[in-house]
């Protein structure tokens, strides 16, 4: 009942999305683009070319990082714990920098060359963290610890690229880290959308011992977990699903952290049902502000990231506040 | 399944937690670990779990390795945040066997084990509504849904009050005469062990000080030596040695 309202929720916010814009279209007309049967080749261009990439990404991203979110935190025992929140899209933000600092040194075009970098030091923060995971001893409070100081550590060198760069970069910097979906095209959802449908199978064949782990680590490996083995599957799964969702849109913060919340209110700690609808959820949430960000100012589209921000923490605190002490 | 260790040992970098431990544990009947704090009782008892590396020789019906899921733990910390009904938890306890869709067998077992500790009633209820003496009989739950033939407990009785201990013990020990477990339980209280333990095993710094039937092992010397304290022990309806401890030993510690 309530994965279905969910969905239903995401298909109304994804239409929603598609029929928001600079100008405003009829609900009726987007549909009927979509179902190929409209004649109207403006509307059909607007529709298809501009806004349905954009639409789309909304929900992938939003997906991959309300998925990454609600393993983050089961695999560190820590409500707080997300890809934002723990420095990997720090880590992300840093390679994107880079790669636009380095501009036209590098021999693959702007437009793969800030993802690729943005991906790969998504994994080279996720490999810092692991790297603490595999010490002998270690309990999930330690890799949150490191997966904080990977935050100070990423933001740090970001300072120092920003400090470093020309203007123009800086301003292309500045502008990446806000978030934007503009930047989305057909090709781009492709990619994150392989990433996730790659991804997401794997997680859920591990499902039952994500369950096991929230009883905690000793626990768990009584009943048979291999825990070392399982907190690193999901640390590679985690950064590559941070990794593809962030390098094409910029860093989006809290929808890593609400989506697995609100999902784990209606759906339990079953992770065979968490993970789905974190998915779901991370994509309704992503979608809906994506909406948001169309209607603030008509005619602007406000950066993805500073809505989901603004909405998210006013919704957070009132989620934890208000219905977290039932 | 008889458990054997000899001279089993525990380090943890340069400190020796566990020093020579030599004991046998056999089918159908419990066996106690007694001793003061930090004297390695749960240190001997994680290694026995495989859950630390030891030195020495632990042997299962004289292999060297237990077969999978034979071995039940039950950690002493019962804290539980996760928000997962009582039936999940006790659930969980199958999970070696556990696919996406949850075949009959394993539901089976899990409702079997909530009905041998009684508390069918609450199978519904969150785990972190429970009291901790409830909790406790769900992670027992949990354990034995495994169906294991060894079962390894950590102090399973440490946060209850004297009926739910009563209650606890008294159930373990059925389900280990009933399914002829091999009991092994670190065990705080020393008439909860008199009383519920085949053979109590005393440890101290370490090493074993102390192993036979309760009877035969506490003595007023081996409680000062173990628990530096002065203690009077009689016997008690039942015939098993009753301890009342009187004062603590001057210096020992």
């Amino acid at each position: 009942m309530v994965s279905l309202a969910a969905l239903a929720g995401l298909a109304a916010s994804f239409a929603a999305d598609l029929a928001t814009g600079p100008a405003l279209l009829p609900l009726g007309a987007v549909l009927r683009v979509l179902a190929g049967q409209s004649d109207d080749t403006m509307l059909s261009a607007i529709v298809l070319q501009l806004r349905l990439p954009i639409g789309l990404m909304a929900a992938v991203v939003g997906a991959a990082l309300g998925v990454s979110g609600a393993v983050m935190q089961t695999i560190l025992a820590n409500p707080l714990a997300s890809s934002y929140t723990l420095g990997i899209s720090a880590g992300a933000g840093f390679g994107a920098a880079l790669m636009i600092v380095l501009g036209g040194m590098l021999p693959v075009a702007d437009m793969w060359a800030i993802p690729l970098g943005a991906f790969a030091f998504a994994g080279v923060a996720c490999a810092l963290v692991a790297g603490v995971g595999r010490l002998r001893g270690a309990t999930p409070e330690l890799l949150v610890l490191a997966g904080i100081a990977c935050l100070f550590l990423f933001q740090a060198l970001l300072s120092l690229l920003q400090f470093l760069a020309s203007p123009e970069a800086l301003q292309m910097i500045v502008f990446w880290l806000f978030g934007s979906l503009m930047r989305a095209s057909l090709a781009k959802v492709a990619v994150v959308a392989l990433v996730l449908a790659a991804v997401l199978p794997v997680l859920l064949r591990d499902a039952w011992q994500f369950t096991a782990l929230q009883l905690g680590d000793d626990r768990a490996r009584g009943l048979g977990v291999r825990v070392d083995a399982l907190r690193l599957r999901a640390f590679v799964a985690v950064s590559l699903l941070t990794g593809a969702a962030v390098a094409f849109v910029g860093t989006i913060g809290f929808i890593g952290l609400v989506a697995p919340h609100v999902a784990r209110m209606l759906a339990g700690e079953d992770q065979r049902h968490l993970l789905p609808a974190s998915a779901v959820l991370g994509a309704l949430l992503l979608s809906a502000a994506s909406v948001v960000s169309k209607l603030i100012l008509p005619g602007t589209v406000f950066p993805i990231g500073i809505v989901t921000a603004l909405i998210g923490v006013p919704f957070f605190a009132w989620l934890v506040l208000a219905v977290g002490r039932r | 399944m008889r458990v054997e260790l000899a001279d089993l040992g525990v380090r943890y970098g340069r400190r020796a937690a566990v020093q020579a431990v030599s004991l046998t544990a056999a089918p159908g009947r419990v066996l106690a670990v007694i001793g003061a704090n930090g004297s390695g009782k749960t240190s001997l008892l994680r290694a026995i779990a495989g859950l630390v590396p030891h030195d020495g020789s632990l042997r299962w019906d004289g292999a060297a390795i237990a077969p999978d899921g034979a071995v039940g733990y039950m950690p002493q910390d019962n804290a539980a945040r996760a928000a997962l009904s009582v039936f999940e938890v006790v659930l969980l306890g199958r999970l070696r066997s556990l696919a996406w869709r949850v075949a009959p067998d394993d539901l089976a077992a899990t409702a079997a084990a909530l009905a041998e500790l009684g508390i069918s009633d609450f199978a519904d209820r969150r785990i972190g509504e429970l009291s901790g003496g409830q909790r406790q009989l769900v992670f027992l739950a949990q354990v034995l849904a495994g169906n294991p033939r060894v079962l390894l407990l950590d102090e399973p009785t440490s946060a209850l009050d004297i009926a739910h201990q009563l209650q606890v013990l008294g159930l373990l020990r059925d389900a280990t005469i009933r399914r002829g477990l091999t009991t092994i339980a670190v065990l705080h209280d020393l008439n909860a062990a008199a009383r519920f333990a085949d053979k109590v095993a005393v440890m101290r710094a370490g090493a074993l000080i102390g192993l036979g039937p309760p009877g035969e092992v506490l003595s007023v010397e081996l409680l000062r030596a173990a628990f530096h304290v002065e203690a009077a022990i009689s016997a008690g309806p039942d015939g098993r040695p009753v301890v009342v401890p009187l004062s603590v030993v001057d210096g020992g510690f």
